[in-house]
């Protein structure tokens, strides 16, 4: 009975707030192999797409941002399970866009880890970089990073499922909710990406995921005011000069990781969660406790 | 305006409403295409007619002069902008509203009446409405009694809206029919011509305290009565829709409503307003975003 059975495709959308709708407009583009197979047919998103997923990320930063840092461990957690139940689908999908059965399976479990290192540092890098500043009043002084808000995410060509989760991860552990521009050569897994996140535990809005030309959609990003970071993955100089130019209306903080090779210990390290972080810093005035010649 | 006479027609009779045509001519106003230059003339006007409103316990009289800063400046950089229509508050902020007004074209209007119940007697509702007057208010947006409407006794309905009309003096008189509390267009539509015919220069649709509050049908039906009325009578009457109206795109298909039910006779501040308090802040970023090419933060807006 088997036998003659027709091949059930998965329809590739996008993702935004919690929800997997196609693209506004419409558009679609053929996703193939160097073999020529025709793998999917992706939603070429549009700067509409991108804006309704900025107002997404904003609507869910407050909470997002608001929620206790261990229960942010709990949930980076939770996707690294998911994503570990399905490696094996996350592997044929890489191998089917021309990564090595041996690579991808490396590219899977690295991916998995990723996610739970940035898990073990939600509760901790506030500990590692907040400060208990030396002042010279009556004051008890110190800085703890805050997350920056809604960060624009372009992320790598190369190693499509490890450098989106090397790029993701540290910036939601860091309160921050994101809108993603993945690889646009490689994009299956991206949003096979995105179904993972769905079942585990994140709210919508947090992680939001647009398929299509980094050239149309990053300037988006890069324009809007809402945006309060940009992270640039891929390699582009062109790409990059724009996006710090657009930037400059509202100060964005925009970070480019070109030399980052995310297969090594590089690409791992709380100072990713810190880049997208800002400081806050608080006078708690005191009583003088300069009995013992303490200045702080 | 003129004078009117007291007409009381037996409301009983006015007309049923087809819910389902309601609902999909509504929709139909959502899908016309405005182009750029007509969508900035439209943002405008919209916010020339927002009642920029706060109703809330814990008002105070600093939150009222920030509004009313707000009124009168509501981004200034931006050129070119018109200010809003009014600034809505308690009859207790009236005063302190009408002060920090002082100079310029922006009405006050208060809500009375025990609002937003309407839960009082005749007598604490007149008492509210002369208070809000005496303070200064431009105008007055009243509840009607929706528990004494239910039960049908529209001629005590009637004659409350006429007695407030009285005590309001020369302000203009908006009547809310919180149609959200109604259950039915057929309702909405007789609580209309009530209140049209007892005397309001205005009819509203909500307080903003219950949901669902102003929704595309229900105004539809109440710029209908509107305008039968004026083929009746002659006489104008106002429209406010209030409540749930946060986005410049949903103003703008109000605005095209109003222009192909009631025509461009209605489409001034006079006789018509968006009672809201989000609106203006997204009417602003629009026109910023019309002026910058970029689309825009609630960051770089005031609150209020």
């Amino acid at each position: 009975m088997s036998t003659n059975r027709l091949s059930i495709l998965k329809t590739y959308k996008l993702y935004i707030g919690g929800q997997f709708p196609r693209t506004e407009s419409g558009r679609s583009y053929k996703a193939t192999n160097s073999k020529g197979d025709h793998l999917a047919n992706m939603c070429w998103g549009s700067k509409k797409d991108v804006r309704d997923a900025i107002v997404s990320a904003r609507a869910a930063w407050k909470g997002w941002s608001a929620r206790a840092a261990f229960n942010r461990g709990q949930i980076l957690y939770r996707i690294a399970e998911m994503l570990e139940g399905r490696s094996e689908q996350f592997v044929s999908e890489l191998v089917s866009m021309d990564v090595t059965a041996q690579d991808a399976k490396e590219e899977v479990q690295d991916s998995i880890d990723r996610l739970v290192y940035y898990a073990g540092w939600c509760d901790k890098y506030q500990q590692v970089f907040g400060t208990v500043n030396p002042v010279a009043s009556s004051h008890f002084n110190f800085s703890v990073p805050e997350s920056t808000g809604v960060v624009g995410i372009v992320s790598k060509e190369a190693s499509p499922l490890l450098s989106l989760v090397s790029l993701i991860a540290p910036a939601i552990a860091g309160g921050n909710t994101v809108v993603v521009i993945p690889s646009y050569s490689k994009p299956l897994a991206a949003i096979s990406f995105a179904e993972v996140i769905n079942d585990s535990d994140v709210p919508g809005g947090v992680i939001n995921i647009i398929t299509g030309k980094a050239t149309e959609l990053a300037p988006a990003l890069a324009e809007h005011m809402d945006v309060n970071a940009l992270v640039l993955g891929n390699e582009s100089d062109e790409l990059d000069k724009d996006a710090i130019l657009k930037g400059t209306h509202n100060l964005k903080r925009i970070v480019a990781y070109h030399e980052i090779n995310w297969k090594t210990e590089q690409g791992q390290s709380p100072y990713f969660i810190l880049d997208l972080q800002e400081t806050k810093t608080t006078w708690h005035p005191i009583e003088n406790i300069g009995g013992a010649g303490a200045k702080y | 305006m003129s004078e009117r006479s007291i007409v009381r027609p037996d409301f009983r009779h006015s007309p049923s409403i087809d819910q389902v045509g309601a609902e999909e001519r509504a929709a139909r106003f959502t899908k016309r295409s405005i182009k750029k230059e007509s969508k900035l003339q439209g943002l405008h006007l919209a916010l020339s007619m927002i009642d920029l409103t706060t109703l809330e316990g814990k008002d105070t009289p600093g939150k009222v002069k920030q509004l009313c800063y707000k009124a009168m400046h509501p981004h200034d950089a931006l050129e070119g902008l018109p200010t809003v229509a009014a600034v809505c508050v308690f009859p207790s902020m009236v005063g302190i509203a009408k002060k920090a007004l002082e100079g310029s074209k922006i009405k006050v209007a208060s809500v009375a009446t025990a609002f937003p119940s309407g839960q009082s007697t005749r007598d604490v509702k007149l008492r509210d409405t002369k208070y809000a007057v005496a303070e200064g208010a431009d105008e007055v947006d009243m509840v009607i009694s929706r528990g004494k409407f239910l039960a049908g006794e529209y001629n005590f309905v009637f004659d409350e809206i006429a007695a407030i009309k009285e005590a309001c003096g020369n302000a203009r008189l908006k009547v809310i029919l919180e149609t959200g509390e109604l259950g039915s267009l057929d309702k909405v539509r007789r609580a209309s011509d009530i209140a049209m015919h007892a005397g309001a220069d205005f009819i509203k649709t909500s307080t903003g305290k219950i949901q669902p509050a102003a929704t595309m049908p229900v105004t539809l039906v109440m710029l209908e009565a509107i305008r039968d009325f004026y083929y009746e009578t002659g006489i104008q009457i106002g429209m406010k829709p209030a409540g749930g109206i946060s986005k410049s795109k949903a103003a703008l298909h109000y605005l095209v409503m109003l222009n192909e039910v009631l025509g461009a006779d209605w489409m001034t501040n006079e006789w018509f307003r968006f009672g809201a308090s989000s609106l203006a802040n997204d009417v602003l970023m629009q026109l910023a975003k019309e002026a910058t090419g970029r689309y825009q933060s609630a960051d770089y807006f005031s609150i209020d």
